[in-house]
């Protein structure tokens, strides 16, 4: 293992170059251009044998990736923002084909207004589309992702494609310390591609199938029980990780000083850091509070949250993100969560950082005092309650 | 913690100097480092801002600095006396610029001559991180020379890592 300061972008390049795919075909946007810039330098100077395919738009990028994996190469792609929505046609397609593409997102604000900046409405508008979605904190966890997502999508039991996340600038333009591991263990890790889904000209199949009434919630149920698969292969995937990297992981969230807390934020991505800061903080002062960081938003923690959360008096959903005319998406998935396990505590909405607003420590702490109210409500941070 | 703010107009390598810091820092034992720019569209000649934080455990918060440590200004013409609202008491202000300033808060160092001698270039973002290592102790000069081999074209090793020394001394 290598230590370098890397920003979340390079230190994501990185993680890829190690999962050696045959092809990457992408079209730059911001924030997730470097991403894209660093593997062609790498393609160029011959330390990634990859086929390098700079498309015209990211509906070819998606397109030829699932191209790509259907003969049987593994693949990869990036984008952000509208570079997702102009794809998201093809999402259902590579879902449905159980093409184990993986996919980065640049989280980014979508228009209008206009904005380059961070917020999560991108991939989360995106839920649906049959995909696997994790978030990452840090650099160093977007790197290990990176070599993680291959062996989950590909492992036979899943074939789902995988998007993983990086909050756009705050995490991907950020340099900081990351382990880069070596390329035999990455090799050990996670083995080239096999599949039995894939043609050729000796064993040619239609690629863009169709299914009628009959069959159709056939094909739509094996796509959920892929997706739902895909929570063990996590775990697999992590022991594995942790025994030949060191560095464990702890499934679909992550657990900060939950375990006595009477008071819990739940969230996702970067922002995950600096509330963990404001618990110690708090902590110190003797409140008992705690953080639930969701990891993957598909497949949905359900039972994690529910356990993580069942003994607290109340808790918040804090996320970059707004279902227009209900409430956070985020907030709605837990909600359910907390239903099905029979647990009724108030739990609130905030919604923040919405087109890369900054989030501060006080505002977190304000959150963890107003969930002391054991109020319900929804709330825009900086503007107010609706 | 200890943390950095950087100005300078585009072009003139301020960010750099962050990731710099950064990269230096971090190869201590226990070195963490956040490093990165104001985030948005970069023009050359506009001003620009960049941050660098220190600190020996993961740095969580990954928001714009408000008070530094210390305040680094690569071009006197974007210093003013708001500048000294953006240290903590007890911070210092680094300023690049050949007029006296009279307040034991703000450090002077005439980066300009050392860049055209030693770079043969107006760039005083190494200078500036020379003269930082000055006046903060924690960091040494083997370290920032492995941040610049590790982070800069191999032709500006040299010239960058004598910059960063001969600004030491000048601070010293």
């Amino acid at each position: 293992m290598a230590k370098k300061f890397l920003s979340g972008n390079e230190a994501f390049a990185y993680g890829i170059r190690l999962a050696r795919p045959q092809v990457i075909s992408a079209y730059p946007i911001t924030p997730q251009t470097i991403v894209v810039e660093k593997l062609s330098e790498m393609v160029e100077d011959g330390s990634l044998p990859s086929e390098f395919i700079h498309v015209e738009s990211e509906h070819s990028a998606l397109s030829c990736a699932m191209g790509a994996s259907s003969v049987g190469a593994r693949a990869f792609t990036a984008t952000s923002s509208q570079g997702l929505l102009y794809m998201a046609e093809c999402l259902t397609y590579a879902s449905g084909g159980r093409f184990p593409i993986v996919m980065m997102n640049a989280n980014r604000s979508t228009a209008l207004p206009w904005n380059i900046y961070g917020d999560q409405r991108d991939s989360l508008s995106l839920l649906d589309s049959g995909w696997i979605q994790a978030y990452a904190e840090n650099a160093q966890e977007a790197l290990d992702l990176a070599l993680m997502s291959y062996y989950i999508a590909e492992h036979k039991t899943v074939s789902t494609p995988f998007m993983v996340n990086l909050d756009g600038f705050v995490l991907t333009h950020t340099y900081e310390v990351v382990d880069v591991p070596a390329a035999e263990q990455a090799d050990e890790f996670l083995p080239p591609l096999e599949t039995d889904n894939k043609m050729d000209l000796l064993h040619p199949k239609n690629l863009g199938f169709s299914a009628g009434p009959d069959h159709n919630t056939a094909f739509k149920y094996k796509e959920h029980i892929g997706l739902l698969n895909a929570a063990d292969v996590i775990t697999q995937a992590e022991k594995r990780f942790a025994e030949i990297f060191g560095r464990q992981y702890s499934g679909l969230v992550e657990n900060y000083r939950t375990d006595d807390a009477d008071y819990i934020i739940i969230t996702l991505g970067s922002i995950a850091g600096l509330v963990k800061e404001v618990i110690d903080k708090l902590r110190e002062q003797g409140k008992k509070v705690g953080l639930v960081r969701i990891r993957y938003m598909r497949p949905f923690p359900n039972e994690m949250i529910a356990q993580a959360v069942g003994n607290a008096k109340a808790a918040a959903v804090l996320e970059k993100d707004i279902s227009f005319g209900n409430e956070g998406t985020v907030y709605t998935n837990v909600n359910s969560a907390l239903y099905k396990a029979g647990i009724s505590i108030p739990v609130s909405n905030y919604i923040g950082g919405l087109g890369g607003k900054n989030i501060l420590p006080e505002e977190i702490e304000k959150i963890l005092e107003e969930l002391t109210e054991r109020t319900v409500k929804t709330e825009f941070l900086g503007i107010g309650g609706v | 913690m200890i943390q950095v703010l950087w100005h300078g107009r585009g072009g003139q390598g301020a960010f750099t100097a962050a990731r710099l810091l950064g990269a230096a820092y971090a190869q201590k034992k226990n070195g963490f480092a956040l490093s990165f720019p104001s985030f948005g569209p970069e023009r050359r000649g506009a001003p620009i801002r960049a941050f660098t934080k220190l600190d020996d455990r993961p740095i969580g918060n990954r928001s714009e600095i408000l008070q530094a440590d210390y305040s680094i200004y690569l071009d006197d013409t974007l210093f003013s006396q708001a500048a000294l609202s953006e240290i903590k008491t007890g911070g210092k202000i680094l300023l690049n610029t050949k007029h006296p300033v009279f307040d034991n808060k703000v450090i002077t160092i005439d980066g300009d001559t050392i860049a055209k001698e030693i770079l043969g270039l107006p760039i005083t973002n190494t200078i500036m991180l020379g003269a930082l290592s000055a006046v903060f102790n924690e960091i040494e000069i083997e370290e920032i020379a492995q941040a610049i081999r590790e982070n800069m074209p191999k032709k500006l090793w040299d010239k960058n890592i004598a910059a960063v020394k001969a600004a030491r001394e000048a601070v010293r």
